[in-house]
């Protein structure tokens, strides 16, 4: 018999999984789209959204990817991929997936040949991350709901409001990069660098044409600057 | 009510509607994969050994679940929330895909026009994802070798101080004044607790920042 975490239905799964989120991914683009255009939203600033964030997702889906390969060790590539592809986050799958091989007596670390174990990795990564979406079904719509009342009352503060939001946000990534070494600061400093020239030529310069680059070329280049602080390291972790 | 005003409602209602019903499949699917993997091999693990693996999961992971929804929602609009919480990786893409494109188009997030912006750089960022993640299942022989190279590790390991210092910066040059508060508060809390998990970090940091501005905002100086 194949190995069942490669085997061919492994990979059948893995394959409708990506066409439902492909499926979703393009029914909701093309609503809102429509939805922009009556709105007055200029085909062009549409546009721009898409190319911007797909140019924007390339690097961190390579990082997804990444994980994929890193779990594909233990658990075979068919189920890391489906796991990555629908809610999964490399922060959640890894954890998940080695406390259930732990209570199991195994470990991702080697290969998982046992199939109960197998599956009670898969039943694990997958019963942990539907809770979010039990919560959005229930509660997203009265978030919403509440967001635009804040809106109604007071215009002016319901703007600060979700501003003070997103820097308490960024401020959280900003502080866990911190606490990740001192190559971590400094590739955090070196991307800032970078957004910061691009800033002024974008803005003093008047270079425009730059804005779309701006994100994904600092992320390269703060991603640059962490391999060469590793290397002047002589790979060791700081 | 006027015609604008009515589609607008419907649009809104069609997204929560529509919303809820492609996330109740995709938990049915998510559900449906180990019960297909458990139907497919025959194997069914013992309930008491798989509550004990879920536990520690549960225990860390659905707090963080709940302040992610409370955050994410207002930030990412009704279609972005529905669609990112079902395509995933929000906080390393998902999350900073929508506020990128925002910032750039010159729209507020949990305005309409942020709302459609938001749903479409999800949608696009989650396109591309599905895409590499293809590609790399189709390659993976040839693309481990490189991608597990010695010099790029360290690269995709700091994806994400890469991804928030440029990020950062983009916001606190828009909102300084909004900054110093969580930014202060994050440097205490690094000091004090190095490696706090960002699921402590990001109430923490809303909290405060929600507190400051609105102290700013009632003595005027906002």
């Amino acid at each position: 018999m194949t190995d069942p975490r490669n085997s061919p239905f492994m990979y059948a799964i893995g394959a409708f999984v990506a066409l439902f989120v492909t499926v979703q991914s393009l029914v909701f683009m093309i609503r809102a789209y429509r939805e922009g255009k009556r709105l007055g939203l200029s085909a062009a600033t549409m546009r721009k959204a898409i190319v911007g964030s797909a140019s924007f997702s390339v690097v961190p889906s390579i990082a997804i990817l990444l994980a994929v390969l890193t779990l594909s060790g233990a658990l075979g590539l068919p189920l890391p991929w489906i796991r990555l592809s629908v809610v999964g986050a490399i922060t959640y799958e890894l954890p998940a997936a080695e406390t259930a091989a732990q209570a199991f007596g195994a470990s991702i670390k080697s290969a998982i040949t046992d199939p109960v174990v197998f599956s009670a990795i898969a039943w694990a990564m997958s019963i942990g991350c539907v809770f979010a979406m039990f919560l959005v079904i229930f509660f997203s719509k009265g978030i919403q709901s509440g967001i635009h009342k804040a809106q109604l009352k007071d215009s002016v503060w319901s703007g600060l409001l979700i501003s003070a939001m997103f820097m308490g946000l960024i401020s959280a990534f900003l502080g866990s990069a911190l606490g990740g070494g001192l190559v971590s600061i400094l590739t955090l400093l070196s991307s800032a660098a970078t957004m910061g020239v691009f800033g002024l030529l974008i803005k003093k310069a008047k270079l425009t044409s730059l804005e779309n680059f701006a994100m994904p070329v600092s992320m390269i280049v703060g991603m640059a600057a962490a391999a060469v602080y590793t290397s002047i390291a002589g790979g060791r972790t700081i | 009510m006027n015609e604008a005003t009515k589609a607008t409602t419907t649009y809104d209602e069609a997204i929560h509607r529509n919303g809820r019903a492609w996330m109740a499949v995709a938990i049915a699917i998510i559900l449906g994969v180990p019960l297909a993997i458990s139907l497919y091999l025959d194997v069914w693990p013992p309930l008491g050994r798989l509550a004990a693996a879920l536990l520690p999961t549960i225990m860390v992971f659905w707090p963080i679940a709940i302040v992610e929804v409370i955050t994410f929602t207002p930030m990412l609009g009704s279609g972005g929330t529905y669609l990112g919480f079902v395509t995933g990786n929000l906080s390393n893409l998902k999350v900073p895909a929508a506020i990128a494109a925002m910032q750039s188009a010159g729209v507020e997030p949990s305005t309409k026009e942020g709302e459609i912006v938001s749903t479409l750089a999800i949608g696009a960022s989650s396109l591309v994802t599905n895409a590499v993640l293809l590609a790399g299942v189709l390659l993976m022989s040839y693309l481990l070798p490189v991608l597990e190279s010695p010099t790029l590790k360290p690269a995709f390991a700091n994806l994400l101080p890469a991804l928030f210092g440029a990020l950062g910066v983009v916001f606190i040059s828009r909102n300084w004044k909004l900054s110093i508060a969580p930014l202060a508060l994050m440097i205490g809390l690094f000091v004090a607790m190095p490696t706090a998990p960002v699921g402590i970090l990001i109430p923490a940091g809303a909290i405060v920042s929600i507190g400051v501005a609105r102290l700013l905002y009632t003595r005027h100086l906002l």
